[in-house]
């Protein structure tokens, strides 16, 4: 760890996604122009492709290295030099990022690919996938950086990419006002985050390390122990709530998470890629990245457990009422995001980590479908208008049926592995009300989701004879990332098998030496072991699950079952602040947005007549009081005249002195003047 | 090359004179004399930039020579890490400035005459190491651009002018004021800068105090410093579009280059005094106040001016902070905000000259009609934002991690405004360029040549500054770091401390 592998290919994992954002941006509209979407997708889909091949060249080179010596970096040069704060570009690669690089060059290098059939009629196709490869550059920054400056790069760099793609068709002003949303939003967890990193450095600083390398943090955090921080706070819990307030932002956590069912107005190949699979789980990546800090901070971690779990249970009842297909994966996303913090927040970082693979699996799956379904729907996203597509869009609907029984948890798909642990895990380090909540989140999981299988593919076609006409199922370009990720949902799970049923987790070890600071371990340690109780909470979860996918059955298959009376509950009024996300856009509109607006007014109307007022007021004084001057002199002839005599006199004598007969003195003069003159002339005629 | 700094300073007044007597019906070749006379002061501060050596505090490139010997006044020229990135950021937005001026069509002669001896004043003020030939300078500079606006501006161009005139005059009058005292109760009366900087523990605290206080007000007037800020938005709505990037490319640095220069070097220990109330909680208050008042505004070109006010609060604050970091951060945010705010006035002018007006209300969705347009402007704003991997950031980082220790809260607020910019910012940008297309402006045309390569090289440095801030920040370091720990270090003397 002391001395890291020096590598010079790290880079080109990076850079490659970055030259193709160049080609596209630069070059693109003219490429496309005289040779054709195919050189674009080339560019677009080639760069990351390479970029993947890269990754699993350099997985192998870390497989090959001894487990506690798989670090690699990556140095190019020196960024921000200034005092005792030492920042350099360089990438730092662990088992951590190395997970987080196959998964942001593999599943997105397959949604490049399926960008290319379901873009394909964009005339701004160029300007797609300039973006699409920007942001996998950026998700590379973030993950692979090897100080916390440069994670921040990467950090708003997404967000920036995530603007720009929400609001892709921008000339329809709700999708560009949903991209303001999200940058907006995403910038008040960003202002917690910088806050953290100014406490973090000075707070390292006066410990006698100044650093902000996050190997450097790792190694020196411990000496923060104690250190008093700010409102009362020691400095480890504050800069780590702060850190967690930035995590909230970025992956939609409760109370920042309004932005993302927003950014749905975003293509749907974007939401599969930037808010499913990658960028909305940054958070959770940073969190589990500085596993060191954060299990240092119990009162963080309770409040990140909280969070996660909250925003899993909340996000989940949202979703079991819209009626958007996007929308309903928007809300699902949310909520399978709060089942990482909840990990995470336990100190089950590898779980955590383990629910942010196989849900980038499941989850990328899923919006793929849904893009597949609407490509087919000529645009509607309704499910109201959808039914019986399983039989005109085969692919998609085995595809997409192996994703959803994979987010509901059944054995053995991928996400049974990854979320059943974190439920236990919950109850396993002594937080049962949270576990309950998460429990019951499973069966709304399982409900939401048949839910929309049962409303999109089965039943009879409700929409126009005109769009059933039409209903094809999607070109083998687009059908390839369907296959590819219905199939990890399938089996991706099966590199970390449930404590119960055997021991078998190289995930897990693979992880290990990113988990492995002393607070970290001592988190881990405090979690109880069970087998035989770990297990019937799986019969628990798997009951529950069982009947919240038989109630979207008898409700939206056979139709045999009608639940109007849950929406009569208290006069309706628990059914619509469900339906309306507990309002909690309306209160933000009310509150803070409200109040900033009306400052800002008030600021404006404040300088303008109040400061200006004054401005003005104080140079009409003085022109008074020049008026009023004048008229003393007026008035007080003799002392005027006997002035204008001595000024004279005086003048004179002075004028005597300039007669010095020196040439270039009287050179100078009348340059100046005829400079002067000229200038004036000029002035007048203009 | 021998003497460098009057090169670069005087070279445009030579292209001054040849407009000046430039022969009737030949109007058409002074905008190429201007041009032909700034190119040179470029490839000078290219040159000074290339020999610069980063390592040392004195100055640098000095021309030293007597020039009324009999008040000790001497024409003496230099430059140090504080005053060598402003030399080429002058050097560039005067270059730029003047292709900006191509759409000027009336009384061309005395525009560019004008326009080179702003440029000789700006230079001047920046070259000059000597009190009272910086004095004569920041006074050459003022009369020009009194013209400029009054002359060639907007609708109320008169109003604006008279304002900005005033303003600045009474500023002078009091750096005049606190300069002869400086003079008179100085250990050997003198107006040579590095001596006073030298001898700066001879004064006492409370003529200390007093100089402070007027050179500040001075200065904070050009910054511009809440409560003094209010010139600015009318100068800038007035100004034509080159002269508003060089008001807010350059001129605006002067205020906080004169606090520098000045009250940090000559009276450290009233700066050490001062830096919590004027600098750090004035600025906070420029960065928070200036947000709100841009976010209300209905005018592009209003808006823009007063996020100049925001931004510039940053660099009050980072000189407040009193730290390494926080001093480059500042000398930095001066250079890229300079360049960025540069780029936002270009831009503005781009659509002024094509809709003739500036409301912002006006448009909507031209990214579709002017594509490479709108892509600039994008990229403008986000560098406004502090996107981190543009220029902005780095400074605006700089500055706040200087803050932190001594201002916990003032960086929380200066860190949170960022959520401000981006929310006016972003909703500018959206009412302007996205959305259904204005149906009045179909046929607006996309940039011209012209104005896409005054924008693009400023992109450029504003991208390269995003990921190598060493090309500027190599260049600060010594300097800085000697002012700040002068500042640091200063105590009061024992005698001014009693009554």
């Amino acid at each position: 760890m002391e001395h890291p592998l020096t590598v010079d290919f790290v880079r080109w994992i990076v850079l490659l996604p970055l030259a193709g954002a160049a080609i596209n941006f630069l070059a693109g509209a003219r490429l496309q122009r005289d040779f054709g979407k195919r050189v674009i997708s080339l560019v677009g889909c080639g760069t990351v492709l390479a970029a993947f091949a890269l990754a699993v060249y350099a997985w192998a080179a870390m497989l090959a290295l001894p487990p506690a010596d798989r670090f690699m970096l990556d140095y190019l040069w020196r960024w921000i030099y200034v005092g005792k704060l030492r920042l350099d570009i360089a990438f730092w690669l662990d088992p951590l990022s190395m997970l987080m690089v196959l998964i942001i060059t593999g599943v997105g290098g397959l949604i490049h690919i399926y960008s290319t059939g379901y873009m394909h009629e964009d005339e701004s196709y160029w300007r797609f996938f300039g973006w699409l490869n920007l942001f996998t550059f950026s998700m590379l920054v973030l993950v692979l950086a090897d100080n916390l400056w440069l994670m921040f790069v990467g950090w708003e760099g997404v967000g920036l990419c995530s603007f720009a793609l929400i609001g892709f068709w921008y000339k329809e002003l709700s999708n560009t006002a949903a991209g303001n949303k999200a940058f907006i939003v995403n910038r008040v967890g960003d202002w917690a985050f910088v806050v953290a990193l100014y406490s973090l450095f000075t707070g390292l600083g006066a410990a006698g390390h100044p650093t902000l390398v996050i190997r450097d943090v790792a190694h020196w955090a411990p000496a923060l122990a104690g250190m008093p921080g700010y409102f009362g706070m020691s400095l480890v819990t504050f800069v780590t709530l702060l850190l967690f307030a930035g995590a909230t932002g970025k992956s939609a956590q409760i109370p920042l998470h309004v932005w993302l069912p927003d950014a749905m107005a975003g293509p749907t190949p974007v939401s599969a890629l930037i808010h499913a699979a990658t960028m909305v789980t940054a958070g959770v990546y940073m969190v589990a990245r500085l596993n060191f800090l954060f299990s240092m901070a119990p009162a963080t971690m309770l409040a990140i457990s909280t969070v996660g779990t909250l925003t899993a249970f909340f996000a989940a009842t949202i979703g079991a009422t819209q009626n958007d297909i996007k929308k309903v994966l928007a809300y699902s996303t949310v909520s399978q995001l709060g089942y990482m913090f909840a990990a995470v927040g336990v100190g089950a970082y590898v779980d955590g980590v383990f629910h942010l693979m196989t849900h980038a699996f499941f989850k990328g799956c899923l919006f793929l479908g849904a893009g597949s379904v609407i490509h087919a729907m000529g645009g509607v996203q309704d499910m109201r208008l959808m039914g019986g597509l399983r039989k005109r869009l085969p692919i998609t609907f085995w595809t997409f049926l192996a994703a959803t029984l994979a987010i509901c948890g059944v054995p053995p798909f991928a996400g049974f592995m990854s979320k059943d642990a974190i439920i236990w895990d919950s109850f396993a380090h002594g937080q049962p009300a949270l576990w309950a909540l998460l429990w019951v989140g499973a069966g709304i999981t399982a409900f939401y989701m048949f839910r929309q299988v049962y409303m999109t593919f089965f039943g009879e076609f409700r929409g126009t004879h005109d769009q059933a006409h039409h209903l094809h199922e999607s070109p083998p370009s687009m059908t390839l990332a369907l296959v590819v990720l219905g199939g990890l949902s399938v089996v991706g799970g099966f590199v970390e098998l449930p404590g119960f049923i055997g021991r078998f987790d190289p995930f897990g070890n693979f992880l290990v030496p990113v988990f492995n600071s002393p607070a970290t371990r001592r988190v881990a340690q405090s979690a109880i072991e069970n087998r035989g109780l770990e297990a019937g909470f799986g019969v628990l979860s798997l009951a529950l699950v069982a009947a919240g996918w038989f109630l979207a059955d008898l409700i939206y298959r056979q139709g045999s079952a009608s639940f109007e009376w849950v929406g009569e509950i208290w006069g309706g009024a628990l059914y619509r602040t469900v339906l309306n996300k507990y309002y909690v856009d309306e209160a933000y509109a009310a509150g803070p947005v409200a109040a900033v607006l009306e400052t800002s007014r008030a600021s404006a109307w404040f300088d303008f007549h109040i400061i200006d007022w004054i401005v003005n007021f104080a140079a009409t004084l003085a022109v008074f009081s020049s008026w009023l001057s004048g008229r003393l002199d007026r008035y007080v002839v003799d002392g005027l005249v006997n002035l204008v005599s001595n000024l004279t006199l005086e003048a004179g004598g002075r004028m005597r002195r300039l007669q010095t007969g020196s040439i270039n003195g009287y050179l100078y003069g009348i340059l100046a003047a005829v400079t002067l003159a000229l200038l004036v002339r000029a002035v007048l005629r203009a | 090359m021998t003497h460098p700094l009057t090169l670069i300073t005087f070279i445009p007044l030579i292209g001054m004179v040849l407009i000046l007597i430039c022969p009737k019906g030949q109007e058409k070749f002074i905008r190429w004399i201007a041009v032909l006379f700034t190119l040179p002061q470029l490839l000078i501060a290219g040159w000074l930039y290339a020999n610069f050596n980063t390592s040392t505090t004195s100055v640098q490139f000095a021309e030293h020579y007597a020039w009324i010997p009999a008040y000790h006044i001497f024409y003496f020229l230099g430059v140090d890490g504080i005053s060598i990135s402003m030399v080429l950021l002058t050097a560039i937005i005067c270059f730029i400035s003047v292709f900006a001026s191509f759409t000027i069509e009336r009384g061309e002669r005395g525009y560019y005459a004008l326009l080179l001896l702003l440029d000789t004043g700006m230079m001047g003020v920046f070259v000059a190491l000597d009190f009272f030939l910086f004095y004569v300078f920041w006074e050459v500079m003022l009369l020009p651009m009194y013209f400029l606006i009054g002359v060639w501006g907007g609708p109320r161009r008169e109003y604006a002018a008279i304002k900005f005139f005033l303003y600045t005059l009474l500023g002078s009058v009091l750096i005049l004021l606190a300069m002869l005292g400086l003079y008179y109760y100085g250990a050997t009366p003198t107006f040579d800068m590095v001596e006073l900087a030298a001898n700066a523990s001879h004064y006492s605290m409370t003529f200390q105090r007093v100089a402070w206080i007027a050179l500040f007000i001075g200065f904070a007037i050009k910054i511009p410093a809440f409560p003094f800020h209010t010139w600015l938005p009318d100068a800038h709505v007035e100004a034509p579009t080159a002269i508003s990037v060089i008001l807010a490319g350059v001129l605006l640095k002067m205020g906080t280059y004169g606090i520098l220069r000045i009250n940090f070097s000559i009276l450290p220990a009233a700066s050490h005094e001062f830096a919590f109330w004027l600098l750090g909680v004035v600025g906070t208050i420029n960065i928070v106040y200036g947000a709100l008042c841009a976010m209300a505004q209905t005018d592009y070109k209003k808006l823009i001016a007063y996020s100049s006010v925001s931004h510039m609060g940053y660099v009050m604050l980072g000189m407040a902070a009193l730290t390494e970091a926080g001093i480059n951060g500042a000398v930095l945010q001066m250079f890229n905000h300079g360049t960025i705010t540069a780029m936002l006035f270009l831009l503005v002018g781009v659509i002024y000259d094509r809709a003739h007006h500036r409301e912002i209300a006006g448009f909507g969705g031209l990214a579709s009609q002017m594509p490479m347009y709108a892509a600039l402007t994008g990229f403008a704003f986000f560098a406004a934002m502090g996107l981190p991997g543009l220029s902005a950031f780095i400074s605006e980082v700089l500055v706040l991690i200087g803050a932190w220790r001594r201002y916990p809260m003032m960086t929380i607020l200066g860190a949170g405004t960022a959520i401000l910019t981006a929310g006016y910012m972003l909703w500018t940008f959206q009412r302007i360029y996205l959305g259904p297309l204005n149906e009045k402006y179909k046929g607006l045309a996309d940039l011209t040549p012209r104005e896409f390569f005054m924008l693009v090289p400023l992109a450029i440095i504003v991208l390269i500054l995003g990921v190598y801030p060493h090309a500027i920040l190599g260049l600060l370091g010594a300097s800085l770091n000697h002012v700040n720990q002068a500042v640091l270090m200063a105590h009061a003397p024992a005698a001014a401390i009693l009554p």
